[in-house]
């Protein structure tokens, strides 16, 4: 039987005695591409916080590849396994594309201060595979022609796109991705939609997917839950899911509010 | 991309070697004499002194003032060092250098840990703080000289030990900060948090940087301190390190080569200019705010000035460009 | 009888000492509630206000004749100085920092660098490079509480900035201007969304922490009585460090942190050293940043992801 690669059970997490998630109990296995929905303020954000080790939760428990997290460790927790994407995309704008990518390689290179500043054969050897590496990274996400342009020069898309390579870098056993659909017009979140496909099909890795975004959840994912004032109100196959009573609730009350385009009584 | 790196360690070294030649020529040629010699040295420690400041500064952004302290660490210390006589001689200067360089490097760690491990600007006024307390203690202490300095330190003027000395610190600063802990601070001071999600400790890589470039402002220090001969801990104000800071700040933050050349050119500058060192301060400061509301990535900006793309150029010029390659 | 004795003057010397720190701290009080105040509105270590307070002393200097010829008490000098330090406080962040608020913090920092040295400077250049005598501001005999006599300057300063940080408290808490600077200082986008002014805040932030800087170099003066052109230099680092150790961006954190940094010198020069104070605190500031970097009342924030 395999094991979980992400496990929490019963979070809990307030601030000054407010309750942001309550109860939150999640199992990821490897390969499952699970995605997180809930309206706005239903404590999506707490929650991924948590699960980065940004913030330690107040109660429960959380093990990561078979690993207690702390908190405030996050390099820690990448080392062992978890990369993440930001929803406002953060880059190194000033590096080149092929920087970006090979600083993500930093811990997994090993070569100390001295070989590296005097330049010994072990230096030209790794630098020379990380960037092999690198190359093959953007190969496959169709940036390899951008690779020596900075990135904050790239347009939006690209700029999504080179995150998640600088993400896949780390060789993370689970990905997160932090609304990846946020700010993008239809076009750009099928264009992200097949991204997250390929990365499904190059490489043996969970995702978690925390979005806002309706279709693209409903496209991709196999397993959704749904959080709902920091509780956890559904789980399961997204058709169900969907179907939920409770979770028709959540929701209509932001439909009502808003617009009707989040699809989820179709 | 690698094979283009290695032709540019080729040439620069060509370069660097060629220029020294020349100097020396000069200098025995009496071409340059005594005095201009002296000034050879003080660009040649300015030079140390700007491009270990930008390691802070332009590598990992964070600001520190503290840097003429540091100098003053590697100056008492290799100063006490050679006065003590334990290894006489250009042996006991070098040794004296690596052991001022060693304890700046120390104490930029004790000082980093607590400036660094936060996000924030807390390093700019924890060097500052430092800035005074060293010059407080060492006033205090007897073994330094108190107030009335450290005198009868043997002189090491030989331009030639200073310029060989400066070559390799340049170089081994620059070969530091392109391999992948140089990276790894590049990265921090575009974003500290995506470098922590990329896996990087970034507390311990912003203390490597600060102690790698308060470790050279040491061996500078000493160098300062055995050309003058005596020292004291007045000398290493505040002044003077913004002095260094409007070098990095005016050379380009994060360019090895615009450090190397503001620190030339604003040496230079005050001895040219006689009635320049009245408004020094003033119009260092002006140009401090000036360039940083219009140029902030530096007045000759972050690239550095590469041969083998001059190479290139030239060749371009003289061959006409080559078919079937353009150049973004 | 002798141990008795002089166990009573030991005593008498601590609180005198004591009360001598809190003379000093409350002059650090007054400059470190605009550090705190500027740096919770525009995030900036705000290094040229220290030397604001070396600008206040010279205009207080320079409105003396006036303030003679018009047979005024000398402290009425605190009048133009906090007038024209407002004024000057506003006029550098419009030319120095506001061009640069959504730069990267390091070139507002570097900004804020070059003005302090500029003023500095400048002072240096075309009023003095030394020091000038100042006259005695306040004239009145020393006043006895319980079998101590305290110098009428120290009860003077120390009333002063309490009730200055009363009114500032009331100020933030209770006006409408007040009510948009805490909001500034939380977010300034969401500030600006909801309607406020945030250039207008930000410039009044700027106008009262240079006013009270202004009237803590009056204070200042009437304890040392001289203006020089870096006197404001350290007195605003250490302010700046009282404000990180109450707690930076936390009004009474500012006052109870620049009272117990003022306590702390006054003991060290006292009884360790009188040339070690300073070191001890900068030695407080290091252990406070490795210890609790929030500072004493500090919130514990994290930035946003």
């Amino acid at each position: 039987m395999t094991e979980p690669i992400l496990k929490t059970k019963n979070i809990c997490m307030s601030f000054d005695g407010l309750k942001a998630v309550t109860d939150f109990t999640l199992e990821i296995m490897p390969n499952e591409l699970v995605g997180l929905i809930g309206p706005n303020g239903a404590g999506k954000t707490t929650t991924f916080n948590i699960l980065t080790g940004v913030y330690a939760p107040t109660e429960g428990e959380y093990i990561f590849n078979g690993e207690k997290v702390k908190e405030g460790e996050t390099y820690k927790l990448v080392r062992n396994g978890m990369a993440r994407t930001f929803q406002n995309i953060r880059l190194f704008k000033n590096l080149t594309v092929l920087q970006n990518v090979l600083v993500a390689q930093n811990f997994n290179m090993k070569y100390g201060f001295l070989s590296g500043t005097l330049r010994f054969p072990r230096f030209w050897k790794e630098e020379r595979l990380a960037e092999e590496k690198a190359l093959d990274l953007l190969e496959i996400f169709e940036l390899k022609e951008f690779a020596h342009y900075k990135a904050g020069s790239l347009p939006y898309g690209e700029q999504r796109k080179l995150e998640i390579a600088r993400a896949m870098a780390t060789n993370p056993k689970l990905l997160l991705l932090d609304e990846p659909a946020a700010g993008m017009n239809p076009n750009e979140t099928e264009e992200l939609m097949e991204t997250i496909k390929l990365i499904r099909e190059k490489f043996d890795i969970a995702i978690l997917l925390i979005e806002h975004d309706m279709n693209l959840v409903l496209g991709i994912c196999e397993r959704l839950l749904v959080l709902d004032h920091g509780n956890l109100i559904a789980e399961g196959e997204p058709k169900e899911v969907v179907n939920n009573k409770a979770v028709i609730t959540a929701y209509l009350g932001e439909v009502e509010e808003d617009d009707e385009e989040e699809g989820v009584l179709e | 991309m690698l094979k283009d790196k290695k032709r540019d360690y080729i040439v620069s070294a060509i370069l660097v070697i060629g220029l020294f030649i020349l100097l020396l020529g000069m200098i025995n040629s009496g071409m340059i004499s005594r005095y201009q010699q002296g000034i050879l040295n003080f660009i040649c420690i300015n030079i140390i002194l700007a491009v270990s400041l930008n390691i802070t500064v332009g590598c990992l952004g964070q600001i520190t003032l503290g840097h003429a302290g540091f100098m003053s660490i590697g100056a008492y210390a290799s100063a006490l060092f050679t006065k003590s006589g334990i290894i006489p001689g250009v042996t006991g200067y070098l040794v004296g250098l690596l052991i001022g360089g060693l304890l700046a490097l120390l104490v930029g760690v004790i000082i980093g840990i607590p400036g660094l491990r936060l996000k924030g600007d807390y390093l700019a006024i924890i060097t500052l703080a430092f800035g005074e307390i060293i010059r407080v203690l060492i006033e205090y202490f007897q073994f330094t000289g108190g107030a009335q300095g450290l005198s009868g330190i043997t002189r090491y003027t030989d331009f030639r030990i200073i310029y060989i000395i400066t070559a390799l610190s340049v170089f081994i600063m620059y070969s530091l900060m392109t391999t992948r802990h140089g990276r790894a601070v590049l990265a921090i001071r575009e974003d500290e948090i995506a470098s922590e999600s990329v896996g990087i400790n970034t507390t311990y890589y912003k203390v490597f940087a600060f102690a790698a470039s308060a470790m050279f402002a040491g061996i500078a220090g000493g160098m300062y301190g055995h050309t003058m001969g005596i020292i004291s801990a007045k000398q290493f104000d505040y002044n003077y390190s913004i002095n260094i800071l409007v070098m990095v700040v005016l050379g380009g933050m994060g360019s090895f080569t615009g450090a190397t050349l503001s620190a030339i050119v604003l040496t230079l500058l005050p001895e040219m200019l006689r009635g320049f060192s009245d408004y020094r301060m003033i119009v260092y400061s002006l140009m401090l705010i000036l360039t940083m509301i219009f140029r902030p990535e530096g007045l000759l900006g972050r690239r550095e000035f590469q041969i083998s793309k001059l190479l290139d150029w030239i060749k371009i010029k003289i061959v006409g460009a080559p078919k079937g390659e353009s150049k973004v | 009888m002798v141990f008795i004795l002089k166990e009573r003057v030991d005593k008498m010397k601590l609180i005198i000492q004591i009360i001598n720190g809190m003379q000093i701290g409350s002059i650090y009080a007054l400059v470190s509630l605009g550090y705190t105040m500027v740096y919770g509105i525009a995030k900036l270590i705000n290094f040229a206000h220290g030397d604001i307070l070396m600008v206040g002393s010279y205009i207080a200097l320079f409105s003396l004749p006036v303030v003679r010829n018009l047979g005024l008490p000398i402290w009425f000098v605190v009048i133009p100085a906090v007038i024209i330090s407002a004024i000057l406080g506003v006029v550098i962040e419009m030319i120095a920092y506001r061009p640069l608020r959504d730069s990267p913090r390091i070139a507002n920092l570097i900004t804020a660098i070059g003005v302090s040295i500029l003023l500095q400077n400048l002072a240096m250049k075309f009023i003095a490079t030394g020091a000038t005598p100042f006259p005695k501001v306040f004239d009145k005999g020393p006043l006895v509480i319980g079998g101590i006599s305290i110098n009428f300057t120290i009860v003077i300063t120390v009333i002063v900035t309490f009730v200055l940080f009363g009114v500032l408290n009331f100020f933030m808490t209770k006006t409408k201007h007040g009510k948009a600077m805490l909001a500034v200082s939380e977010d300034y986008e969401a500030a600006q969304l909801v309607g406020v002014n945030v250039n207008r805040t930000i410039s009044l932030t700027f106008a009262i922490g240079s006013g009270l800087a202004a009237v803590g170099s009056v204070l200042y003066l009437a304890s040392y009585p001289q203006v020089e052109p870096l006197m404001g230099s350290m007195l605003g680092i250490k302010a700046f460090v009282a404000a990180v150790l109450g707690g930076i961006g936390v009004l009474h954190g500012a006052v109870i942190g620049g009272l117990i940094l003022g306590i702390v010198e006054a003991l060290t020069k006292s009884y360790i050293s009188s040339q070690l104070g300073d070191a001890f605190v900068f030695g407080i500031l290091i252990l406070v940043l490795l210890i609790k970097p929030t500072g004493i009342f500090g919130k514990n924030t994290r930035e946003k992801v």
